[in-house]
């Protein structure tokens, strides 16, 4: 017994698994790989010389703000490197190479406004927050949106149909920020349902953090507006998708000789038609999430909700530099390899694509 | 000549296809009257220059059908005076958006090769770029108090979403029939693209149009909103934004000075997207019965 064991353990080393998958596989994922870190350089120097060769540039301004302040120019140009983590008297080019190698330490350089903090370190201060607020107001919205676009595919041209087709259609078209003051507005100021210090912050003053019954229900209650307000806005868009895509899994031949198959209603509704209707959303909703880390610039404002999206906002406002630049990096590395994750997931999910592919 | 009249009898089909569809119609005719106001308006109720003290945060009256701001301006003339900065915005860029798409989709569609893989690649790349963010950060640098500049800043960020449904469209035309034949006949790419594929994308392109606009609008009282566009001050984004800042939206007695911008906005954008789900109806009778 032992003995016909041991061969097989042998086998399940990363290299013999790996000489398992098919070529076409392997070049793919190759291909994927390189395609989004081709993708993270190009963004990295795009911003790089966005934000040092447009007139009016930062480094420009802030050193003459520095000069103005009655320092020596050679001053000015070592803190306003210190600050940006390049040196501004060496040519552009090594600029370049010495701010990709920051970058690829995890160095985003230091706050204009508050001091020598990294940026790096508020970004992660700030991450959780716009996590938890827009990462679950995003599932929540997905899921209910998968569920109403099913129930409104099956029942097309009746009342229900009408009713939130034509609603999502209107959230669908409202800007998100419209919707968070009037409902401000009305729950707030003018019925007085929710009291006003919930809608600005993340926690009460005063509450510590920790593993408390009075700290979760406080925080709850601040995320509650922000999160509704983001699921306001976006199921709509979820249910209109995913109506249309029902409505197109329903003529399927396989729809149709499960039901001839005698398959019960509900089997049909969950394995057969919600399973491929709900195929093309998946990968939005791969691709949403990591836009969720960049977190929502005007519904954060509004909120004044200490997630990425305020602190991108407060940068904007105070023209903090490094700030933005790393914000929008720490983004778009995000959306990038949530990209990466969502073509993996969508040849897995669906083998008519990768079989489509190799019969090129 | 004969093609204005082919047009205008077109259009006039349109019309009347659009008046059967209740939802379109209702779009049209708030798109038309917040249009007329915007521009016809003003002429009639010049901007009030002097703030009124006396006058702050008033209700609704005969003297001031939404109330008054802040300073004890009427509200109702500011949206009056607000609409057409927004409206100039989103149609330039709407416009933009859809010629950039237009062009490189279907050039890319139609001439393949290494032109289409560098396209699909670039649409790709350029898809995964966070646009608010980036559209901010480049709003903070570029002092955009221009209505063009700011159209032509929108249309760059915008176009590859449509372009890569163009593209998909025109390969999908490519298939057909007529156009192998004028493809056979050697008639040249610019008469194939614009005389036998482009006029029966036209309903789709003008839908697209009417989506670009709507995010036109989407972004641009974003910006003004955080406060990084100094447009000038007649607009209803500044309305909003000004509205929001003084802390109107804690403030009862100041209900007409936040409702008249955010309905405003929120009645454009209803009207457009009205207006284009009854134009998808009207041009795609598939979708008027039941499907």
């Amino acid at each position: 017994m032992t003995t016909t064991v041991a061969p097989l353990g042998v086998d399940r080393t990363w290299l013999a698994r790996l000489k398992r998958i098919p070529l076409d596989d392997l070049r793919y994922l190759v291909r994927s790989v390189l395609k989004s870190l081709f993708t993270i350089w190009l963004v990295t120097t795009l911003i790089f010389f966005v934000i040092r060769l447009m007139p009016g540039n930062p480094v420009d301004i802030f050193v003459q703000d520095l000069l103005l302040k009655g320092l020596a120019y050679e001053d000015a140009q070592t803190q306003a490197a210190s600050m940006l983590g390049v040196r501004l008297d060496r040519p552009l080019h090594e600029q370049y190479f010495e701010f990709l190698g920051n970058l690829a330490q995890g160095d985003l350089g230091k706050s204009y406004i508050s001091r020598n903090v990294p940026v790096s370190q508020m970004i992660v201060q700030r991450l959780p927050w716009s996590i938890f607020s827009i990462g679950t107001a995003l599932l929540i919205s997905f899921a209910l949106g998968i569920l109403l676009g099913m129930i409104v595919a099956y029942k097309r041209n009746s009342w229900i149909d009408h009713l939130l087709t034509n609603l999502a259609a209107a959230m669908d078209a409202l800007p998100s920020y419209l919707i968070a003051i009037l409902l401000i507005l009305l729950l707030c100021t003018v019925f007085k349902v929710i009291p006003v210090t919930m809608t600005r912050g993340a926690v009460s003053p005063g509450i510590p953090p920790g593993f408390s019954i009075d700290f979760f229900v406080d925080v709850l209650q601040h995320y509650a507006l922000l999160a509704f307000v983001y699921i306001l806005s976006r199921t709509g868009s979820w249910m209109l998708t995913m109506k249309s895509s029902t409505m197109s899994t329903l003529g399927e031949d396989y729809v149709t000789a499960a039901s001839a198959r005698g398959l019960s209603e509900g089997r049909i509704i969950t394995a057969y038609v919600g399973r491929n209707a709900s195929l093309p959303l998946v990968t939005r909703l791969a691709l949403s999430i990591g836009f969720v880390v960049g977190g929502s610039v005007i519904i954060e404002s509004i909120f004044v909700y200490p997630g990425i999206g305020l602190l991108l906002s407060q940068a904007l406002y105070s023209r903090d530099y490094p700030v933005m630049q790393g914000v929008f990096l720490v983004t778009t590395i995000a959306v990038v390899l949530s990209n990466f994750v969502a073509d993996l997931l969508y040849g897995w999910l669906d083998p008519r694509i990768r079989i489509a592919g190799e019969a090129k | 000549m004969t093609t204005v009249r082919a047009f205008l009898i077109e259009l006039g089909k349109t019309l009347k296809l659009l008046a059967r569809n209740r939802v379109a119609f209702f779009g049209l005719i708030v798109l038309v009257t917040l249009i007329f106001l915007s521009y016809i308006g003003p002429l009639i109720w010049p901007a009030e220059t002097k703030s009124n003290l006396a006058a702050i945060y008033q209700g609704p009256s005969w003297q001031h059908p939404l109330g008054t701001d802040f300073q004890g301006q009427d509200n109702l003339r500011q949206v009056i005076h607000g609409g057409r900065v927004i409206l100039e915005i989103a149609f330039i860029t709407g416009i933009l958006t859809t010629l950039i798409a237009v062009t490189l989709g279907s050039l890319s569609a139609f001439l393949g090769g290494a032109f289409d893989s560098v396209m699909t690649e670039l649409i790709n790349v350029w898809l995964t770029i966070p646009q608010f963010p980036l559209l901010a950060i480049l709003a903070t640098m570029l002092k955009v108090s221009d209505v063009w500049l700011l159209a032509i800043i929108l249309a760059l960020l915008d176009w590859p979403g449509l372009a890569r449904q163009v593209r998909a469209q025109v390969l999908s035309l490519k298939q057909r029939d007529y156009v192998e034949a004028a493809i056979t006949l050697d008639l040249g790419t610019p008469h194939i693209i614009f005389r036998e594929i482009m006029p029966n994308m036209m309903s789709y392109i003008a839908i697209s149009l009417i989506f670009a606009m709507t995010g036109a609008i989407y972004q641009q009282t974003g910006l003004v909103f955080l406060g990084l566009v100094p447009l000038s001050g007649a607009n209803w984004g500044v309305m909003l934004s000004l509205a929001y800042n003084r802390g109107a939206i804690y403030t009862v007695d100041a209900l007409g000075n936040v409702l008249a911008p955010v309905g405003a906005i929120a009645l454009l954008q209803l009207s457009l997207v009205w207006l284009a789900r009854g134009l998808e109806e009207v041009f795609n009778p598939r979708l008027r019965t039941s499907v």
